[in-house]
């Protein structure tokens, strides 16, 4: 499904500032894994999420996504294949449009951009049925500006955005970290909801250790642009919050750890 | 009655330039692009049209010359300034810059008066009996139509949808699988080539062509632009907001007729272009400052009373 080989990234290459970020990562993820990613700040999670999307070129290494070598596309030319959701809930919508537009935008990911209507008579009815779903409330304003929603309900349409035409894989880069903890919470079923209705396979950064417990199928620990502890299936389950802090002990050998260094 | 005949004149002239000034609105306010390069390519158009016009090309098809040129000089800009990665500003300069010299040599000279050639308005004159301040209005009306009918579409299209998101969000454009690179070098294209046709168009009416003809043509395109967002606002529909561009080049002309009438000197007319935009930019500012301080008073005032 999405395979990462030797994939390294440094910033700043060439000055005093240069900083290694990921350090030749190996990854492999399967069709219909739902992995949920945690680490510190600065251990590369992000970074790392970035470079599959291809908002940063890779430095070496290969990386494949549905057995297609994407390792140099461009980002504009990925989004064919892979939805995503930002930590900065601005970052997702175009303020300065109108829900529907932003959703018909985002049904055509992947397809030529012609010049028939942006927003098809029959569109109307099918969007008004997926915003229900959100729950929101949105379903009756579809024509107002996004630039009017709160941070929430822009996540949440993002999120529809990002799955209303079927992604081969769906980046989640802390979608929730910027939302009150209801919304979150909200956000974050939603998310679930969605990705198993339609069987998506997904990665999701969080800082939230017990969400990273609850969700999802697969769980990897960063340290320092590696993958330091890789754990599915029953084992995962089984997880607890002090498990994983005992593991970030022993994977980075140091006894003085607490939560802090891993909520960051 | 002098002052009512420059006044007509003056409509048809922002007519005119109206259709630069919605040029300049496709990057300025649709792609949050300032293009500096429009002061060269409106004098393109011109010189492209007059010597088509000068070699027998029918009036129609000069101008649809001068607007093709307008794509390549806007096709300039953008690949400088996604391609080689320049500021849009930079870029701008360095088209306008480059322009002035390809404008001389494309005309080969200065300045091509159209004394003898037919233009669309000579022709048009032939036909109906109208003075020539209408026969301006007239042509202007008829293509300014076009291109705001033209613009309307096009933004409601899947392309023009992806145009705008552009400049609203390059990121959340890219995710969603468009190259915002291709969106930029398109829209000034466009723009340009809307800046050129008006060049094409003025150059008919004056029946010259000038290589100093565009110099400031952005400055006349943005007060435009603005004088029409502070009359109509800015949250205006977008039929309305298109038209408001045109009537914003309409009031600008008027103003400058009326000043020149009651006597200023022509060459202080660039410092009273800049202060015309200084002024309708500052306006809508103080105005919201004004608004909120008068409201806060209002409210608190009430406060304040009742804990008195």
């Amino acid at each position: 499904m999405l395979k990462l080989e030797k994939v390294s990234k440094s910033f700043h290459i060439g000055t005093p500032n240069e900083k290694c970020v990921i350090k030749s990562l190996n990854l492999e993820l399967k069709e219909g894994d739902f992995v949920t990613v945690i680490g510190g700040n600065g251990a590369g999670k992000s970074t790392l999420l970035n470079l599959i999307a291809g908002v940063y070129p890779i430095d070496c290494g290969i990386i494949t996504l549905n057995g297609q070598n994407i390792s140099l596309a461009p980002e504009y030319q990925r989004a064919k294949l892979i939805g995503r959701v930002f930590q900065d809930p601005m970052m997702g919508t175009a303020a300065d449009m109108q829900i529907i537009e932003n959703l018909a935008m985002a049904a055509r990911r992947g397809q030529k951009r012609s010049l028939r209507w942006g927003v098809t008579k029959k569109e109307k009815e099918q969007y008004y049925e997926a915003v229900k779903t959100l729950g929101l409330g949105l379903e009756d304003r579809l024509t107002t500006k996004v630039g009017l929603l709160s941070g929430g309900q822009r996540q949440a349409l993002t999120l529809l955005m990002a799955t209303l035409h079927k992604p081969q894989l769906l980046l989640l880069d802390e979608h929730t970290a910027a939302l009150d903890p209801a919304t979150s919470t909200k956000v974050l079923t939603l998310t679930n909801e969605i990705v198993t209705k339609q069987h998506l396979t997904a990665m999701m950064v969080t800082h939230n250790m017990k969400d990273a417990i609850d969700i999802g199928n697969r769980l990897i620990m960063m340290y320092d642009g590696h993958i330091i502890y890789d754990v599915e299936g029953e084992e995962k389950k089984k997880l607890t919050v002090n498990d994983l802090l005992k593991k970030f002990e022993e994977a980075i050998g140091e006894e003085f750890v607490n939560d802090r260094m891993l909520l960051g | 009655m002098p002052m009512l005949l420059s006044l007509q004149g003056a409509i048809g002239q922002g007519i005119l330039w109206g259709i630069m000034a919605l040029g300049i609105y496709l990057t300025f306010r649709i792609l949050d692009i300032a293009d500096l390069s429009v002061d060269g390519s409106f004098a393109t158009g011109g010189a492209v049209c007059a010597v088509a016009l000068i070699a027998g090309i029918h009036p129609i098809l000069a101008i649809l010359l001068a607007t093709l040129s307008g794509f390549l000089a806007g096709f300039v800009t953008g690949f400088l300034h996604t391609k080689c990665k320049m500021p849009a500003i930079l870029a701008g300069i360095l088209t306008q810059l480059a322009l002035y010299s390809i404008n001389l040599r494309i005309m080969g000279k200065s300045n091509i008066p159209l004394l003898q050639s037919s233009t669309l308005f000579k022709d048009f004159a032939k036909v109906i009996p109208l003075t020539s301040q209408w026969i301006t209005i007239c042509i202007g009306i008829f293509f300014s139509l076009i291109v705001v009918i033209g613009i309307y579409w096009f933004l409601g299209t899947e392309f023009g949808s992806c145009l705008r998101a552009t400049g609203n969000n390059e990121n959340m454009v890219r995710a969603n699988g468009v190259n915002t690179d291709t969106m930029k070098l398109f829209g000034l294209m466009l723009s340009n080539g809307l800046v050129a046709m008006s060049g094409a168009l003025v150059t008919q009416q004056q029946s010259v062509a000038d290589v100093k003809m565009g110099t400031g043509a952005i400055v006349i395109g943005l007060a435009s632009i603005v004088i029409g967002e502070v009359i109509f606002g800015k949250k205006a529909g977008f039929k309305l907001r298109l038209t408001s561009i045109i009537v914003g080049s309409i009031i600008y002309r008027m103003i400058v007729a009326i000043v020149l009438q009651m006597g200023l000197n022509t060459d202080d007319l660039k410092l009273l272009t800049a202060f015309i935009v200084a002024v309708a930019l500052t306006v809508p500012v103080i105005v919201n400052k004004r608004k909120r301080l008068s409201m806060y008073k209002k409210l608190t005032g009430k406060e304040l009373q009742n804990h008195a």
